[in-house]
Formats: C-alpha cells, structure tokens, sequence
C-alpha cells in the first residue's frame, strides 16, 4: 500500500530525514514514534506530497508521488486523507461546512446527499448535534475528531494522523484511540500515525517504527519493542533523560 | 567593495526571484481561471469584500481630492485668468492619473492587506496545507476568486472615484470659488475625452493584477506564525503600493502612445 524508500531531507542546514526506509501492508496501522523534533511530522508530510525531500521515493498503491505536479498529486490525494495536529480546519466554515467540503469540491450538489453523508460523519465521531459550530467555539479534541471526519468521508484507503493525541487529556486521548481503531475496524483503512505518546502506540499500532537521528532505529510489533532491550529505546519507553544531551 | 557588489548583487537576484514568484503566481491563476472550475460563491464573496466594502473609502478619497485639486489649480489658474479652465485640468488629471492611483492605494491598504492577512494566516494554521491535502489547488481556490473579483471591481471603483471627483471639484469650483459653471462645464467637456477615461480604466485593471497578486503571494509564502502574517501583511501593502507607483510612470508613458493626452 504505502512503502518509503530512502528518504532524505535537509532544512536549511538541518539534515532532518537521512534516509528512511518504511513498508505499511493495506489495512495496517504503523505507528511512528520518536522524540519532539525528530522529523516524524516531517515524514509524514512527505507521505501526502505536502512536502518534496532532497531524494528517495514514496509509493503510493504502486506509485511514484515524488516529482508529480501539485495538479497530478491531487488524484493521490483523494486516496490519502490526514489528520493534522491542531485539526485545520477551516475558521471561516461551520463544522458541517468543514465536514462536508470533500463532497462539495468533489462536486457532490444534492443537499440532502450531503447532509446524509456529514450526519453519517458526525455519529462515527461521536459529535451529533455539532453541524452549526463554528471551529473557535470547539474543543482541541472536537477540532480533531472534526478534522478527522472531513479527511475520512470520501472514503481514503489510507489516513495519516500527526499528533492525534497530542495536547488532550487522558479521557479525550483515549476517545480519539477509540475512533481510530474503530475507524480501523469499519473502514479497513491504513493508516501511519505519528505520536509520542506511547499509551496510545500501544492502544492503535500493528506495528511500531522509532525514528531516530533522521532513519528507523527500530521497526517492530509492540510487543517486540516492549521486549527490547535496547537503551535508547527503553529510555524513550520509560521517558528516561539521565545521559541525554 | 567586493562587499558592496556582492551586496547589491544579492539584493538584485532576491528582486528578481520575488518578480519571478509573482508572475508564476499570475500565470498559474490565469491557466486556472481558463482550465479549472471557478468558485462562483467565493467570487461573489469577493465582489461583496473588495467592491462594496470598499464605497466609503473611494467615495471620501475621489471627493476630496477632487475638491483639494480644484481649489489648488483655481489658486493659480485664477492668477492667470484662467479660471475657468479649472474643470478641464481636474477632470483629465483625475480621470488619467489622480483616480487610478489614488483608488488604487486606498484599496491597497484596505483588501490588499486583508487578502495578505487572511491567506497567511490560513498558511501558518495549516489551513492551506488542508487545502492541498483535501486536492484542492490553492491558487484555485484562493488566488482565481479573489483575481477575478479583483479585475471586475478596480475598474468600477476606480470609475466611481473620477466621477466621484469631478463632481466634488464641480461643486468646490461653482458653490466655493465662484467660477462660471457654464465655461467650466464647456471647458471641462471639450478638454475631456473618452480616451481619458480609457485610460484611468486600463491602469485600474493593471493595477488590480498588481494588488491581488503581489497580496496572495505575500499571504501564501508567510511563515513564522503571528509575526509572519504580520510581516507578510505589511510587505503586501508596502510591496503593492509601490508597485502601483512605479507601474503607474511607465504605464502612463506607454498608453500615452495609444491614448495621447490633450484636445485633438
């Protein structure tokens, strides 16, 4: 479904992606983790065309998307929906507005297919009753399960999450970890999610890749990474930062 | 004074880089508007920002200068007994330079700024990242609207500012300073041709171009969150205007050849 190979980055003179080499199987949920600053968000940028790295490759179902035009990407894109970390949505639109956009520029006019379709959205995240709100008057966690609606109702096969935990409480957190999943369940979607948070790695991922220095440290099941024995690794685990820089 | 070259030369290749961004933008927009589908409500919601949010500013700008210009020219036209020939001077300079230009800065600071502030702030908030990600082109849906509202409403406001002035410099000129409105008004229609007001429309256009897409590109190439958007939108006003000044000179000489001033 989705393979990465050898994909390098450098912004200004920071190398940030020295070659990462990544496979995600259809209907599989990776997880990236690795600590603040180490080019996850970056990474999956890249996996959408959001940016273009200095060299490598992303196969998107068996395609190249590096080098594509803005214009030839968008027919990748319809495939690949994402979930940014403050949500993005749009503040001049109404959530059912932000919701139902996809379907608008994909030319949908009926209005009652429309508010079907947003209403469907709503229930699957658990924010029935929301349509009229305006982004400013929504929760960090209702901005994200709302971003997460309008990247999934024109059905992606594959969504990407940066950060969807990131700055929510523990009890939204674990809501959030519940709609992936059963998004996962329902949708049988791939999915890449990039977090640092290790309650929810466990809670979401099939497999789990640690990103260090710009290259995949590790590439595991959960379980293979809770039994490792590795320091670096068990320190990200435990959150250890005695012998850090 | 390798210092000084290599200086300068760094500030002419940033110049030329941002020209070239600037055109690139344009010619995006233009492919866009003839092969892509236009957003006819976000267009009308441009229409409504940039042509009627804009009444008040244009209307107090073309009065007064209309009014100041006449009183000006009556200061010293009156010395030579030329009074009367105050209503031909204020509508030509208004309709060829006076209204374009000053239409044309006013709307610069007011929907310049605003494009450049809205679109930047998009940027830094992800916004446009959105857009993208969702396959929508930016320039589709945020540069043709705003592009297309723009070339459809500088020439109206820049039309409503010269006979917004003429009318103020008439009323100064007969009610004020007492000149005859009989020769004032023969003057001023025999000195005024259509060529005139083809050519303040024309600027009005050019200028309209210069405006959205020196703003959009501000607005889309923002960075560094609040401080850039705010940077981004001083530059879009300071960059716009400018731009209005400078094109104003060369497009003044070069329609000048198709649209020469003075009775003929």
């Amino acid at each position: 479904m989705l393979a990465v190979r050898g994909l390098t980055k450098s912004i200004g003179t920071q190398e940030i992606l020295r070659g990462v080499d990544l496979d995600v199987p259809k209907g599989e949920t990776l997880v990236i983790i690795g600590r603040s600053g180490g080019g996850k968000s970056v990474l999956l940028k890249h996996l959408v065309g959001l940016m273009q790295p200095d060299a490598g490759e992303i196969w998107i179902e068996g395609q190249n998307i590096i080098g594509l035009s803005e214009r030839k990407l968008a027919a990748i894109r319809r495939k690949v929906g994402i979930l940014f970390q403050g949500g993005a949505l749009f503040d001049s639109m109404t959530v059912e507005e932000n919701i139902a956009f996809p379907l608008r520029e994909a030319g949908e006019r009926d209005s009652k297919v429309i508010r079907e379709q947003v209403n469907e959205m709503l229930e699957v995240i658990e924010l029935e009753g929301q349509q009229k709100k305006m982004p400013v008057n929504l929760s960090g966690g209702m901005k994200k399960r709302v971003g997460l609606a309008r990247s999934i109702i024109r059905r992606p096969s594959c969504i990407l999450y940066d950060e969807p935990t990131a700055g929510l409480d523990p009890v939204v957190s674990d809501s959030i970890n519940r709609l992936i999943r059963r998004l996962q369940e329902r949708y049988h979607v791939t999915s890449v999610v990039v977090t640092h948070d290790m309650k929810s790695a466990f809670h979401i991922a099939d497999h789990i890749a640690y990103l260090h220095e710009g290259r995949v440290y590790f590439h595991g099941t959960s379980a293979e990474l809770e039994r490792s024995g590795d320091t670096l690794i068990q320190d990200f685990l435990l959150g250890r930062s005695e012998g850090l820089p | 004074m390798t210092r000084i070259f290599t200086g300068v030369g760094a500030v002419v290749v940033a110049l030329f880089i941002y020209v070239g961004e600037v055109v690139v933008l344009a010619a995006e927009t233009f492919a866009s508007i003839f092969s892509q589908k236009i957003r006819w409500r976000i267009f009308m919601d441009q229409i409504v920002e940039i042509g009627l949010r804009s009444q008040l500013v244009v209307v107090i700008t073309g009065a007064f200068t209309g009014a100041v210009f006449a009183a000006q020219t009556f200061f010293q036209f009156n010395k030579l007994g030329m009074g009367s020939a105050v209503g031909a001077v204020v509508s030509v300079a208004i309709c060829r330079e006076l209204g374009p230009v000053l239409t044309a800065l006013m709307v610069t600071g007011r929907v310049g700024a605003s494009m450049s502030a809205e679109i930047g702030t998009m940027k830094v908030t992800e916004q446009v990242d959105a857009l993208r990600a969702l396959a929508v082109h930016p320039v589709d849906y945020l540069v043709v609207p705003r592009a297309l509202a723009m070339m459809l409403s500088m020439p109206l406001l820049v039309a409503e500012c010269i006979g917004v002035g003429i009318a103020a410099g008439y009323l100064v000129a007969i009610g004020l300073l007492e000149i005859n409105g009989t020769y004032y008004m023969a003057n001023m229609v025999r000195w005024t041709q259509m060529r005139d007001i083809v050519m303040g429309l024309s600027k009005a256009f050019c200028f309209a171009l210069l405006i959205v897409f020196i703003s959009c590109h501000k607005g889309l190439t923002s960075r560094e969150g609040a401080v850039g958007v705010g940077k981004a939108t001083t530059e879009a006003v300071v960059d716009s205007s400018l731009a209005v000044l400078i094109c104003n000179f060369f497009l003044t000489m070069a329609l000048n050849i198709i649209f020469p001033a003075g009775y003929q």
